[in-house]
């Protein structure tokens, strides 16, 4: 069974339809990447699964383990196994990256009927997850994103990702505003947490991101379908061609 | 996380918890204020002479202040000839000696608002001044406290067995002419706490005053005188709950504090008198006027204020600094949802050399709620190296709420040194989704997302208040987002 399964899907933001019948499915285990040209609808389509609702489905379907996911509330779908890393996270002020975690961790294992983590435990496992992504142990107590420079906000995010270990990490441009050394960080964050039952999908401009984080599949999305899917080589290609050779196809 | 949601889930659909209305017989006078009303309530409380003088005067000046209009809110015009000014439960004459002995009924109230006194005074240590009404029903602790010399008592009691101590100090933070609301408090106030604390004294236990309005259609005026001696310290409690009711309802306190050389006091209040109904209906209007001065050199007074109820709130506790080194500070966090309306905020006076004040304010607004932070920061020329610290930060939930800032500088020593920041932020659509996505229910993320901005003000609270109004605030915002 896929993991995730997204059917003929239509989504309206504001009035205006972005995507227009998106097919996508992904199997346990694989890393897709999406690509395309902006105002394609990649972004769209990561707020649409995680449930925002200033993204309205107007048509089709989304199967999440064989789950209606566009029944649940988008926490529901967190505490299922779907984790959106953010292109802009936002901060809270006063509320720490810990208690925050917390927080979200106890939220999963209740759904799951686990009691809450022990304290300890939990201290463990977040320093250990902030080693692997070099995430400065002072923003554990920092608040949630407030004063993070750019490149720590995405830090965080694979770092939320990595404690809350979901069986689909969805990436939004985690990669813009990374310098080399941070991208290759977070790329070995999230290298590090493909398995055969969890799966990524990679929502990016550019090639760069894919040669740390090698997709097993590589899609076009433009003017709100997939256009095109083919495997890591077609990375590549769009690097030296572009997207205009995929306009016809949209059409 | 868990035990906040159980919190809320407890409270759901419940409306105003504490709107319930105990059925005691009430020894109440007949509406409308003169001079026979002000002797009747002086007679009741079997007061001496002088200080029915006091209340005359207090009276013969209110009768030619007008009623402030320069506040931000809107409110139908008050008859103050139709409000009742005196009610006492009827066991008054027999005051109970211990607990135990307070009307079973009374005891109930209060056990329905989860604040049991026997378990209070067993588990916090808090010894309990509970007004219920205008009159005190129960004091509690009094004997450990009398053991150093602390008086911790209704004003009442005071008027009787501390006279001296009345006469020094009443009137001498809030004068009797002070405001139109002040000088209405002076005339008729009914009951209230006195605490006395004597020199190097530093008082053992958090002392707390539960505040109630019952009857219906009688103003709660009450009247609290807090001294601290030489090197002495003290934290006060207030909190307050009032049950449901339709009528609008008057409440104009008085609390002045005073502390003397090296002394320290440190007044908590929370605040949650019934705030009307989603139609504006009902309500308290709470006209407060607190203010405590530093009377003596190196001396402390510190508010901090949870305010969540009523339909009005017009409330600026104030700090004198006029010994030199002393210090002035005000944390506060105002709510404001339904149609409530609140002007609140702070004055901070400098007179004496190297005084220094912090104002820390956090004001919320959802629904329909209206909200101003007005501030006063006033150096004298007298105040060499005064310093000011301000924060005001609104948080706006929703698109029909409203937050206004009217801060006030009056600087007139060059030395001074004054600083402002202020910012609004509108709950984001985007930080509750951000909570959402990561597994946190909407209820949690909203209380974690407000508890986070009200942080600098919580920590000043004592650790068990600091607990309950976090409670509070998460009760009151539910169902405001969304």
């Amino acid at each position: 069974m896929a993991l995730l399964e997204i059917r003929n899907l239509h989504v309206n933001v504001e009035g205006n339809e972005i995507l227009k019948g998106l097919d996508l499915t992904i199997e346990p285990g694989k890393v897709h990447a999406i690509m395309g040209p902006n105002g394609g609808g990649k972004s769209t389509l990561a707020k649409a699964l995680v449930g925002d609702e200033a993204y309205e489905i107007t048509e089709g379907e989304v199967l999440f383990n064989g789950q209606d996911l566009l029944e649940m509330d988008p926490e529901e779908r967190a505490r299922e196994g779907v984790f959106l890393g953010f292109q802009y996270p936002v901060e809270i002020p006063g509320v720490s990256n810990t208690y925050f975690l917390k927080a979200a961790v106890n939220a999963i294992r209740k759904h799951h009927g686990h009691d809450e983590i022990d304290a300890m435990e939990f201290l463990e496992l977040v320093r250990e997850r902030a080693r692997r992504v070099k995430l400065d142990e002072g923003l554990l107590q920092r608040p949630v994103n407030e004063g993070f420079s750019g490149g720590e906000k995405k830090r965080n995010e694979i770092f939320h990702m990595s404690v809350l270990e979901p069986k689909i990490g969805i990436l939004d441009e985690t990669d813009s505003g990374l310098d080399i050394d941070a991208l290759r960080t977070v790329s070995d964050g999230v290298n590090a947490m493909r398995s055969d039952d969890r799966s990524f999908l990679v929502i990016t401009h550019y090639q760069r991101l894919l040669q740390y984080i090698v997709p097993d599949v590589v899609h076009v999305l433009m003017n709100g379908r997939i256009v095109k899917t083919g495997g890591k080589e077609l990375a590549h290609e769009l690097e030296s061609q572009g997207y205009e050779g995929f306009e016809e196809n949209a059409a | 996380m868990s035990a906040s949601t159980e919190t809320i889930e407890r409270f759901t659909n419940k409306g105003y918890e504490a709107g319930f209305v105990t059925d005691i017989e009430q020894d109440t006078v007949e509406p409308g204020l003169n001079e026979d009303v002000i002797r009747f309530i002086s007679a009741k409380k079997n007061e001496p002479e002088w200080m029915l003088e006091w209340r005359l005067e207090a009276y013969r000046n209110w009768l030619t202040m007008p009623e402030p209009d320069w506040q931000y809110v809107h409110y139908d015009p008050i008859d103050f000839q139709a409000i009742s000014y005196f009610s006492a439960p009827k066991s008054d004459a027999d005051r109970p000696e211990s607990l135990d002995d307070i009307d079973p009924e009374i005891k109930a109230t209060y056990d329905k608002l989860g604040i049991p006194l026997h378990e209070q005074e067993m588990l916090a240590g808090v010894a309990v001044d509970a007004v219920f009404d205008s009159v005190s029903v129960a004091t509690s602790y009094k004997d450990k406290l009398a053991e150093q010399g602390i008086i911790f008592c209704s004003m009442s009691e005071a008027i009787q067995d501390h006279p001296e101590l009345v006469k020094k100090y009443l009137g001498t933070v809030i004068p009797r002419n002070d405001n139109f609301f002040a000088a209405l408090n002076s005339a008729v106030f009914t009951d209230g706490s006195f605490v006395y604390i004597p020199k190097g004294v530093r008082c053992p236990m958090e002392l707390s005053t539960y505040f109630r309005i019952n009857a219906a259609n009688t103003g709660q005026f009450e009247r609290t005188l807090i001294i601290a001696e030489d090197s002495s310290y003290v934290s006060y409690l207030e909190g307050c709950t009032a049950p449901m009711r339709d009528e609008n309802q008057l409440h104009a306190a008085v609390v002045e504090l005073v502390a003397l050389d090296n002394a320290e006091i440190k007044y908590s209040t929370v605040q949650n008198w019934y705030p009307g109904n989603a139609e504006g209906k009902g309500g308290i209007y709470n006209f407060v006027t607190k203010r405590g001065v530093c009377e003596g050199d190196n001396s402390k007074i510190s508010w901090t204020q949870v305010e969540t109820g009523s339909a009005i709130t017009w409330k600026y506790p104030s700090v004198v600094m006029r010994g030199d080194n002393s210090v002035g500070e005000f944390y506060s966090v105002a709510v404001t949802r339904l149609r409530q309306q609140a002007d609140t905020g702070t004055k901070m006076i400098h007179l004496g050399k190297n005084t220094r004040s912090t104002i820390v304010s956090k004001g919320i607004s959802a629904q329909e709620g209206q909200q101003v932070y007005r501030g006063l920061v006033r150096i004298a020329p007298t105040a060499s190296n005064a310093r000011n610290y301000s924060q005001c930060d609104s948080m706006l939930m929703g698109s029909e709420c409203g937050a206004h800032t009217f801060p006030y500088l009056d600087v007139n020593n060059t030395t001074a040194q004054l600083e402002h920041e202020a910012t609004t932020s509108k709950i984001g659509e985007d930080q509750i989704l951000y909570c959402l996505s990561r597994g946190i229910a909407e209820e949690d993320a909203v209380s974690l997302i407000v508890n986070g901005f009200c942080k600098e003000v919580f920590r000043e609270l004592p650790m068990e208040f600091a607990v309950e109004a976090q409670k509070l605030l998460e009760i009151t915002l539910e169902d405001s987002v969304g």
